[in-house]
């Protein structure tokens, strides 16, 4: 494309393509300056708070899955954490372990389908997975190979890939035998040398070169790289309690989104895998921290478009770290996967890291055990604000530098690389 | 391929999501050891989650989630325009599914609930059903890849595709399950259609009906067992109405 200053561009990308959900980028440029740049959040809504409304709290993390296909254990765990909480129920540590390796196995599904069905395509010159079957079939083996035990151990500790009816309030309704424990440990012995052609792939890939400062919030570890529960903390020095969270969030309406938009100290903030990369770096298995470095990957990283590089980082964790914890489960009490408990009235708070960011359920339980109110706090809605903000700034960046017509490209791609789980934002 | 009248080789597809969370279409990109195989069969041509080609040449629609506002019907009726066959994939397209639940409040309570003032287009909910006419429903909340891919054969080779008529309760015995009302549990299986191989009870939780229900189901005989057993309606009630599936017989 051949474009002048001073000619008006107009660019509408209409169902961002390779994303979850619905949502479109409208960019602007008049006398060689930006005019209007949104993006757009036109998903239709659910009204899971509505949803939730009258139900027992047995049935709560079943539809809490249902908010999103991808990070369907997520949910559920938020939703059976914030109830635990309201309850004061504690899960049996064996059961905490089971769940934290399902937790495992959706960050390493869901950043591996992003991966290299939705990103890679971009840097092999394809529109999708489909033609890179044949001209890169490596590429797709590795996929299988990863997404295969991600879902082998999803199977296991949730009961299938989307949306687990093994996950209940108090715990689980059962946690794997050793004899499939053993498998699955022999599984994930004979994919971890896959991860090293998944960066050998990605390390041929250039990350688009731009820079934008901001906020990155989520859970703050404490002696491990955090996912389930805990402290909230954000790059800018804030420190809040799991119950506060409605204090780093803040949530507001702007008329182009269905989705709510987010901020904290500036005006727009990151949550996700940079987010965990970089706010608890110290805590990442020793196995990926040798894979940052290997990436070139400090904390410390304002490139929107590393979020891929972080979400790589964090397919070594999941799996060095599941190796340990499988070996661990092996040993002890599989009986031990739930604690009965008594109804009655409470509110809790359950935040989560799903593979997208920070994710919040709070609910209102009254004495019959129903419950009266509830608030779901999305990733992707809290990076909404940041997408937008980011948006601008590379449009401008650009225009400046007299490339224009990497602006469809790279505006398509930026977007991408928060992995947006739109109709989930817009739950 | 000839199924309804039409002859189709290697049948172009189109997957299209509407109101849902986009596990269905999860379920046909995942597992990915018989993708190949799969898109030697089929060759698609719209599949924005996965796809950049956007393409309206397609003779079989694939289209999840429930629909609730006016755009998504006039989008629906392009597909099914368009589609020589048109499948309702999950339980939110077949059902309305879990959204559904929504529909037990006044409409504007709803809204306002969530938004506020903050205007939002929505409406009731229908299932695909509701708009256009629907070839075949694939059942399931999610679907399953594997049902998904049998349908595809059937198609294919030009199979009218019978789904199971029979309860879940058939195939979770044949797998010698231990029954989760012995646990002291709720289960929907004998009264919802199979096809599942029993997936919940065989994990320890009853099943709730996501595939709808059974041929011949005898609702009857399950309420007075579920009675017998010391449930509540209210709890009864809360199970079989959470997939929009058994026609609020409760
Ligand atoms: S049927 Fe279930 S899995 Fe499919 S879109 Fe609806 S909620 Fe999601
Ligand atoms: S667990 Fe459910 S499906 Fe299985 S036999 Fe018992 S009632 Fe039937
Ligand atoms: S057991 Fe019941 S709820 Fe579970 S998948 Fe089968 S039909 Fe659906
Ligand atoms: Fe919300």
């Amino acid at each position: 494309m051949d474009v002048k200053i001073g000619k008006p561009i107009n660019i509408a990308i209409d169902d961002l393509t390779r994303v979850e959900g619905h949502g479109n980028i409208k960019i602007r440029i008049e006398n060689g300056k930006l005019a209007e740049c949104v993006w757009e959040v036109v998903e239709t809504p659910r009204f899971f708070e509505v949803m939730f409304k009258g139900l027992s709290i047995e049935m709560v993390p079943l539809l809490a899955a249902r908010i999103c296909g991808i990070c369907s254990i997520s949910h559920a765990l938020a939703s059976a954490r914030a109830i635990e909480r309201a309850l004061e129920i504690e899960v049996p540590g064996p059961a905490q372990k089971a769940r934290l390796l399902a937790k495992h196995a959706e960050t390493l599904q869901s950043h591996a389908l992003h991966l290299f069905f939705l990103v890679a395509p971009d840097f092999l010159n394809a529109h999708s997975v489909i033609p890179i079957m044949e001209t890169h079939p490596h590429v797709v083996e590795t996929a299988t190979r990863i997404r295969g035990f991600a879902n082998m151990a999803s199977d296991l500790f949730g009961g299938r890939t989307t949306h687990p009816m093994v996950i209940k309030v108090g715990g689980l309704t059962q946690i794997p035998r050793k004899r499939q424990l053993k498998a699955l440990a022999k599984d994930l012995d004979a994919t971890i040398p896959y991860l090293s052609d998944a960066f050998d792939l990605f390390k041929t890939f250039t990350m688009p070169d731009f820079i934008r400062e901001t906020e990155f919030v989520s859970l703050k570890g404490k002696r491990e790289y955090p996912f389930i529960g805990g402290d909230l903390v954000s790059s800018d020095g804030v420190v809040k309690k799991e119950d506060d969270y409605l204090a780093m969030t803040n949530e507001y309406f702007v008329d182009f989104s269905n989705s709510k938009f987010s901020r904290l100290s500036r005006e727009s903030f990151s949550v996700g895998a940079l987010a965990r990369f970089n706010n608890n770096y110290e805590l990442l298995h020793p196995k990926a921290k040798e894979a940052a470095a290997e990436l070139n990957l400090k904390p410390g990283v304002h490139n929107p478009f590393f979020h891929n590089l972080a979400q790589l980082v964090e397919c070594v964790h999941v799996m060095y770290e599941s190796k340990e914890m499988i070996t661990a489960l092996i040993d002890s009490d599989i009986t031990q996967h739930e604690t009965p408990y008594r109804i009655k009235r409470g509110e809790g708070v359950g935040a989560v890291e799903a593979p997208r960011g920070i994710l919040y359920h709070h609910y209102r339980i009254n004495e019959a055990g129903k419950i009266e109110r509830s608030d779901c706090v999305i990733p992707t809605g809290q990076n909404h604000a940041n997408i937008y903000y980011d948006l601008h700034k590379l449009v401008e960046k650009l225009i400046a530098d007299g490339k224009e017509e990497e602006i469809s490209r790279l505006a398509q791609m930026l977007v991408r690389a928060y992995d947006p789980c739109i109709s989930c934002s817009v739950h | 391929m000839k199924y309804l009248g039409i002859t189709l080789e290697r049948p172009k597809i189109g997957v299209f999501g509407f109101t849902g969370c986009e596990g269905c279409q999860l379920q046909i990109a995942n597992k990915e050891e018989t993708l190949k195989n799969l898109f030697n069969s089929i060759e698609v041509v719209n599949f924005r989650e996965i796809s950049s080609d956007g393409c309206d040449d397609y003779d079989v629609a694939f289209v999840e989630g429930s629909i609730t506002t006016e755009s998504e019907v006039t989008r629906l009726q392009k597909i099914r325009n368009q589609a020589k066959i048109l499948v309702a994939i999950g339980a939110c397209a077949c059902l309305g599914g879990v959204n559904n639940l929504k529909s037990r409040f006044p409409l504007s309570d709803v809204v306002k609930e969530v938004y506020g003032m903050h205007p939002v287009d929505t409406g009731p909910v229908r299932r695909l059903q509701d708009v256009v006419s629907v070839d075949i429903d694939l059942p399931g909340c999610p679907i399953s890849k594997s049902e998904f891919e049998w349908l595809v054969r059937n198609l294919v080779l030009g199979i009218k595709p019978q789904f199971p008529q029979y309860p879940v309760c058939v195939e979770c015995k044949q797998q010698l399950n231990s029954c989760v009302f012995d646990m002291g549990m709720m289960c929907l299986g004998p009264v919802t259609r199979g096809g599942c191989n029993a997936i919940c009870p065989r994990n320890r939780f009853g099943c709730w009906g996501c595939r709808g229900h059974s041929e011949e189901a005898n609702f009857e005989s399950l309420m007075r067992i579920l009675r017998e057993r010391g449930f509540e309606d209210e709890h009864i009630s809360e199970r079989i109405n959470f997939f929009n599936a058994f026609n609020g017989i409760l």
